[in-house]
């Protein structure tokens, strides 16, 4: 059998019965199973108040206006009792006869301050008590001076529904929004995980087989070029199995919860050519990155000095998710173009951007090139120095020896 | 056809020359000492033929085929840097590195099984390398090297780290593989081993060629021109002899350079003295290593 596939077969096999690597690559979709079971226990858990129901809470009118409207429907429907001094409503309120008062000043027109009091210790008033207390001053303001509707229309004014369009003026199958953002986000921040996984585990091997000498064994009976080929396919190929079972896993998981759950996670959606592009950038940022990580794993003296040094690389790959709110606010500013052009920030910020305003072709198809362009770049360069520091043991080689075994290669 | 043949092979790096001018043939059958103080290019020359490094100049051949791939499958090398994965187990190891050397699956682990059963370890064959001894490891990663019936053996500091019975194991097997045909490189630094082990040997230092031939003829070359005699009576006028030197209880006899060793042994008889021990003097190997490396000096 070649022996690059048998180098392949060997990184592959071994990588996947690691612990880590099963453990990692059910981790997404267990805990995403967990997340929904979680969010639907707790929807389920926020009961609506029992039918017939009803909060009694008292006020305090210094004006002298605010006197009808006592009756505030709602879930659960809220009355309202007035009281004319400070001391009986709270009379009221600790003989448990409400279940909390609040004071309409004098001066309440021209401040618009009311003052709320209550035994509950609480993080902010419960909306159902803010909407009917709000309703009540309203209607009490605006009392023979509009239509009744217009009242009503006052209280709740705007029910913004957006719609996308496309090109032709249909309606877009892509709505964007939050809902959008969330599957290319997540996914784009696995993707490097799994990169960074892969191609770490590429590293480590090199610098574990330098340091325990199984490197010059290896030597002995293949050529470098198998030995980097065969190590970066096979652990790139665990790291597309791993890519592959959470994608798939997303997909099943989110068509399932917008049809089972509804509520919040049933307006997640996955951008059009979304798999595909995961997996095109996958394979196109693992190649790159692996092919990097080979370079400092045959520079680092060992494993520990080549995961420093591999810290150059992947630091930048995060600035992405460094500077989110900057490009989910400015979707279309020049710096996320820049970076979706850059190899090393480009998987994250295609992703960002694929879940917030899109990407044009054109940069899609440039930032590809450019990953292409800069694989086949790295692999030159890689190769000149692989042969020369694999079998340096114990130290680094100086810039200026990396610099000069470029040239001479 | 011999089993190696390297012509003036030279290697540099970083502008110095590490192997200047080295040649060598290796015939099949045949034990050759390749040895050399720290730093001579041994290690270098050994890569080349392995086809880790390439030489600058220069042309080897291996069983009289030019480098490829194919002739790595040839040769089993031992490095002196040893190692093995250590979470893998012994068999597993085995088979993988035997696989790489073009050895199918179900062959390997046959002839697996067979090297371990030949030294004893059959037992530890599921244990990973990690749970090994030191020791036994070595001994894994000899088999490792001869798994695949290589027709070439290269062997960079077989003994290093062995204990006495292992040594002896590992000299059992190494002569076995000659007595097959077997052309083995050896490479240390224990003298003694190479005086007992090789039919020939190079001498390398500063990466140049310093000390090549027969171990015999070179330690003939190297002769003291000297005899060794302990004896009871009186010693009288010998001719053939220019001088003598006590050493305790033995004198040590220095020849005139024409009179053999024979004829002083016939007038010391003539003369009656009793005799307990006469040895021609010939210098070891190690006298030999330090003389040649001091004078490279």
């Amino acid at each position: 059998m070649n022996k690059t596939i048998l180098i392949l077969k060997h990184e592959f096999g071994h990588t996947i019965k690691r612990k880590s690597f099963i453990i990692m690559t059910l981790a997404f979709p267990v805990l995403a199973l967990i997340a929904i079971g979680v969010f639907s226990l707790i929807q389920g858990m926020e009961k609506p108040p029992p039918p017939g129901e009803v909060v009694t809470i008292g006020y305090v009118d210094e004006i002298g206006n605010f006197s009808g409207y006592t009756e505030q429907p709602g879930e659960p429907p809220v009355t309202l009792i007035g009281y004319n001094t400070l001391e009986e409503a709270t009379s009221a309120l600790l003989a448990g006869e409400i279940s909390e008062y609040f004071i309409i000043p004098s001066d309440y027109v021209s401040t618009g301050i009311v003052t709320r009091y209550t035994l509950e210790r609480e993080l902010e008033p419960p909306e159902e008590i803010q909407w009917a207390i709000k309703s009540f001053l309203l209607s009490n303001l605006l009392q023979g001076q509009t239509e009744p509707e217009v009242t009503e229309r006052v209280k709740a004014p705007l029910g913004l529904l957006t719609i996308r369009l496309d090109e032709t003026g249909e309606v877009a199958t892509e709505q964007g929004g939050f809902g959008a953002l969330i599957v290319p986000l997540a996914v784009g921040f696995l993707l490097i995980i799994s990169i960074f996984s892969s191609s770490g585990s590429l590293l480590q091997g090199l610098g574990e087989e330098k340091e325990n000498r199984v490197m010059e064994i290896l030597l002995s009976s293949v050529s470098t070029r198998q030995l980097l080929a065969g190590k970066v396919v096979g652990l790139g190929a665990a790291g597309l199995v791993q890519v592959v079972i959470w994608l798939l896993s997303a997909v099943f998981l989110v068509r399932w919860v917008s049809t089972t759950i509804g509520g919040f996670p049933s307006i997640i959606q996955i951008p059009d050519n979304f798999l595909v592009l995961s997996i095109v950038y996958f394979i196109l940022v693992y190649l790159f990155f692996a092919v990097l990580m080979a370079g400092i794993g045959a520079i680092g003296a060992n494993a520990r000095d080549s995961q420093q040094l591999s810290m150059l690389l992947i630091m930048p790959a995060w600035i992405p998710l460094w500077g989110l709110f900057f490009f989910l606010n400015n979707p279309d500013h020049i710096v996320n173009t820049i970076l979706t052009m850059i190899p090393i920030t480009a998987p994250l910020m295609v992703f960002v951007r694929l879940g917030t305003s899109g990407i044009p072709a054109w940069e899609l198809a440039l930032s590809i090139s450019i990953l292409i362009a800069g694989i086949i770049g790295g692999l030159v360069l890689v190769a000149k120095v692989f042969r020369t520091f694999l079998l340096m043991y114990g130290k680094r080689p100086r810039l200026g020896e990396i610099i000069r075994c470029l040239r001479e290669a | 056809m011999p089993a190696v043949e390297l012509n003036n092979i030279c290697k540099s790096y970083n502008g110095n020359l590490v192997v200047n001018n080295v040649s060598f043939t290796v015939a099949q059958g045949e034990i050759f000492g390749l040895i050399g103080p720290n730093g001579a290019g041994k290690t270098t020359t050994i890569r080349m033929m392995m086809d880790i490094t390439k030489p600058e100049s220069g042309e080897i051949s291996i069983l009289g085929e030019s480098l490829n791939e194919a002739t790595k499958n040839m040769i089993g090398y031992l490095p002196e840097e040893r190692g093995l994965y250590k979470k893998i187990t012994v068999l597993g190891s085995l088979v993988y590195l035997a696989s790489l050397k073009g050895i199918g699956n179900r062959a390997a682990r046959c002839r697996a099984e067979e090297l371990l059963k030949r030294v004893d370890m059959l037992p530890h064959q599921e244990k990973k390398i990690e749970e090994l001894s030191r020791g036994m490891g070595q001994i894994i990663q000899f088999l490792a090297t001869i798994i695949h019936d290589p027709q070439l053996l290269i062997l960079d500091e077989p003994f290093a780290g062995l204990d006495p019975v292992n040594t002896k194991l590992l000299k059992e097997i190494i002569l076995e593989l000659r007595s097959q045909g077997k052309a083995i490189i050896l490479s240390t630094h224990i003298m003694n081993e190479v005086e007992a082990l090789c039919d020939r040997i190079l001498m390398i230092n500063k990466g140049r060629n310093v000390l090549h031939g027969e171990l015999a003829e070179i330690k003939s070359r190297y002769r003291n021109n000297s005899v060794f005699l302990e004896f009871d009576g009186v010693l009288g006028e010998i001719e053939g002899v220019v001088g003598k030197k006590a050493h305790g209880d033995y004198v040590e006899l220095f020849l005139d350079g024409e009179t053999p060793p024979q004829k002083i042994l016939g007038q010391l008889a003539s003369q009656g003295v009793s005799v307990n021990r006469f040895e021609v003097s010939t210098p070891s190997l190690n006298e030999i290593f330090l003389q040649v490396v001091e004078k490279g000096q």
